[in-house]
């Protein structure tokens, strides 16, 4: 009982405190599916189109992926290795990171460990999030990384987001000074993209999808060599217990 | 015939040409089949045992992540990332290590509290207690060094706030930083040096400090939960009479403790290797950037009673000493009032079953404190919970600092002559 006491009062402690932090912006849910492999092949197209021209994924190689994913080496080397890499090398560009800087504020990030970073609902909301903002350099701001260096490199796909605000006025009488309650949201101007919002999400989500691979490409084998190693420790302590029953029956 | 003639030795065989010349059966009896252990030993008593396995798995893994590892500014974060990418088995040796390095302070942090509760620092077992205090100083160390290593931002972070702890002390603080560093900051000179504490110096020091502390346990012999001594019971071949011998007795019974924690060992290795990022912390994904200070710069969880301690000290000491200072001082403190535990407590028993209500007050409410203090040192702080740290630090030391008093003046109860199996 004392016991149950204290660990209840631990528990109540570090629940409460814990749950004072937290983070600014609400992020949407990723939602991904790590057993779909045609998502993640899918994903990895879209990475070496439009992501690799200036990050690198520079820890991940091309081949690796290409058997991780299930894709014939051949074929990734013919449609996803643009440069004149060898598959066995690492996914890199020829952007030089004095220049980049130069040109972004900052140089891009490599992106092979981004999701172990920041989480794959973070890279999700963030690459959905652009909307046009004329009083930045690229004209796109972010509403998940605010003032953000990057362009919106999809917009081809996913058209012209805008940032539509609404001020509703606060109607709570018990408020003593009255404000304006503003609420925004991001809207894509029609027929700007040559996706629908439902389409450019799925690509986001097959984007994000091949980047949680790359941020842990042993996840598969970890949990597959993880069952077994647990079925052999169960069945291995279980051993253990009856020798130690066995050896002990005597004593008392 | 040679060697001492007093000795055990075998008949014939291969084992007599070896005690003849060292003394191997003789040292098997001392340690293992002539080692009489008490038989009421419960699971508290698995954390030692537990403990040197848990050093064993971090001395094999370490050999392995050191053949592929590169300890310069440059390769240390890359190299990381290529034994978890493409070296065979890689990321299970590393993940091994990593949440070894977590298991290891679970385990003594529980195998101390153990000796808390049963009073196994007591006469005539100071010195183990002792030995065993360096082996978790040494450790902490040991961790320190280590964490720097990856040399992810955290890792980088991390060590530039404690080192710079050095530097609050008075006269001479900055030029020790500077010399602890080997640099103006953190840099390529410190990863080395720290590299090589890490995998030569204090690795041979915990060696020789565990095989004190072992030496140390054999002579005098375990404490158990009830706290009696079994030698003063002892049959007419002079074996305690509440006594098994350790093998095979206490290593089978030890295997299925290892087994147990292997099981939840390897649930973490294999399905949360990051733990929530408390064994692996999310800014360590990126290489060290001295420009770039992550948001809320934490010690991993073990070390992190202790630096709540040094965040808790926001005011100057009676203007004679400065904040920091002060805080580092408490922090140290914290350390070393637990070596002079032995001396601290007065009682006529051991163990806390026999202890009078005090004794359990003060050992709850230290533990109360020490978790409250591990949880405020991981989260950033406001006002409330410095508060909060404060009193979890004062509790802290009265704990001790009163343990001279209430365990002379509490009734205690008496304890068997011989132990009690329930």
């Amino acid at each position: 009982m004392k016991k149950l006491i204290l660990m209840a009062f631990i528990t109540l402690v570090s629940s409460s405190l814990i749950a004072a932090v937290g983070t600014s912006v609400k992020l949407q849910d990723a939602n991904i599916d790590i057993q779909d492999q045609q998502s993640r092949q899918k994903g990895m197209k879209t990475f070496v189109n439009y992501c690799l021209g200036c990050h690198s994924a520079q820890y991940q190689r091309y081949e690796r992926a290409a058997e991780d994913l299930g894709m014939p080496v051949d074929l990734v080397l013919e449609h996803l290795v643009f440069s004149d890499q060898k598959v066995g090398e690492h996914m890199t560009n020829a952007m030089r990171s004095n220049q980049a800087a130069k040109w972004f504020g900052a140089p891009p990030p490599d992106l092979t460990n981004s999701v172990n970073l920041r989480g794959s609902d973070w890279v999700y909301s963030y690459l959905l999030s652009f909307y046009a903002d004329s009083d930045r350099p690229y004209g796109v701001n972010n509403t998940v990384f605010e003032n953000v260096g990057m362009p919106n490199v999809l917009s081809k796909l996913q058209g012209i987001q805008e940032r539509v605000c609404q001020t509703t006025p606060n109607e709570d009488e018990h408020n003593n000074e009255p404000s304006d309650v503003i609420s925004c949201q991001l809207k894509v101007k029609a027929d700007t993209g040559v996706m629908t919002p439902v389409e450019f999400e799925e690509t986001v989500r097959d984007l994000t999808n091949f980047m949680v691979y790359m941020s842990n490409p042993n996840a598969a084998a970890s949990k597959r060599i993880g069952i077994y190693t647990i079925l052999f420790l169960l069945l291995l302590t279980t051993l253990f217990y009856f020798l130690y029953k066995e050896y002990w029956r005597d004593i008392k | 015939m040679a060697g001492n003639p007093d000795r055990s030795k075998a008949e014939t065989g291969i084992m007599r040409w070896i005690d003849d010349r060292f003394p191997l059966t003789q040292m098997w009896e001392d340690h293992m089949s002539k080692y009489y252990v008490p038989k009421n030993f419960n699971v508290w008593y698995l954390f030692g045992v537990l403990s040197l396995f848990i050093l064993v798995n971090q001395l094999l893994t370490g050999i392995w992540l050191t053949m592929s590892y590169e300890p310069t500014a440059e390769g240390a974060f890359a190299s990381i990332e290529y034994i978890m990418r493409d070296v065979e088995m890689g990321w299970i040796i590393r993940y091994m290590h990593s949440t070894g390095a977590s298991a290891f302070f679970a385990v003594i942090y529980l195998h101390m509290f153990r000796g808390l509760m049963y009073g196994s620092y007591k006469k005539p077992r100071e010195l183990i207690w002792l030995f065993g205090m360096c082996i978790y100083l040494v450790l902490m160390a040991e961790g320190f060094f280590g964490y720097l290593l990856p040399w992810g931002n955290m890792s980088y972070w991390g060590a530039q706030v404690i080192v710079s702890l050095f530097s609050a002390i008075p006269l001479i603080g900055e030029d020790l930083a500077q010399w602890i560093r080997g640099d103006y900051l953190i840099s390529g000179i410190t990863l080395n040096r720290f590299f090589s504490l890490h995998v030569i110096a204090l690795p041979i020091v915990l060696l020789g400090l565990v095989v004190l502390h072992l030496i140390a346990l054999h002579e005098t012999g375990s404490n158990n939960p009830d706290g009696v001594e079994i030698k003063n019971h002892k049959d007419v071949n002079g074996v305690p009479l509440d006594g098994v011998p350790m093998h095979p007795y206490f290593v089978v019974k030890d295997l299925v403790g290892i087994g147990v924690f292997l099981i939840v060992f390897c649930l973490i290795i294999f399905f949360f290797p990051e733990m929530g990022g408390y064994f692996i912390e999310k800014p360590n994904y990126e290489p060290a950037n001295p420009l770039k200070t992550p948001e809320h710069i934490a010690p991993v969880w073990y070390y992190t009673p202790f630096y709540a301690m040094l965040r808790a000290c926001t005011f100057n000491f009676w203007g004679m000493i400065d904040a920091k200072f002060f805080g580092v001082i408490v922090m140290a403190g914290s350390i070393a009032i637990l070596f002079v535990l032995p001396w601290l407590d007065r009682s006529p028993v051991r163990s806390m079953r026999y202890k009078g209500v005090l004794s359990r007050i003060g050992l709850a409410s230290f533990v109360v404190c020490f978790i409250t203090l591990g949880i405020l040192g991981a989260i950033p702080t406001t006002e409330e919970r410095t508060l909060l740290a404060q009193i979890a630090t004062g509790i802290y030391f009265l704990f001790f600092i009163l343990m001279p008093f209430y365990t002379r003046i509490e009734a205690t109860k008496t304890p068997p002559e011989r132990i009690t199996i329930t």
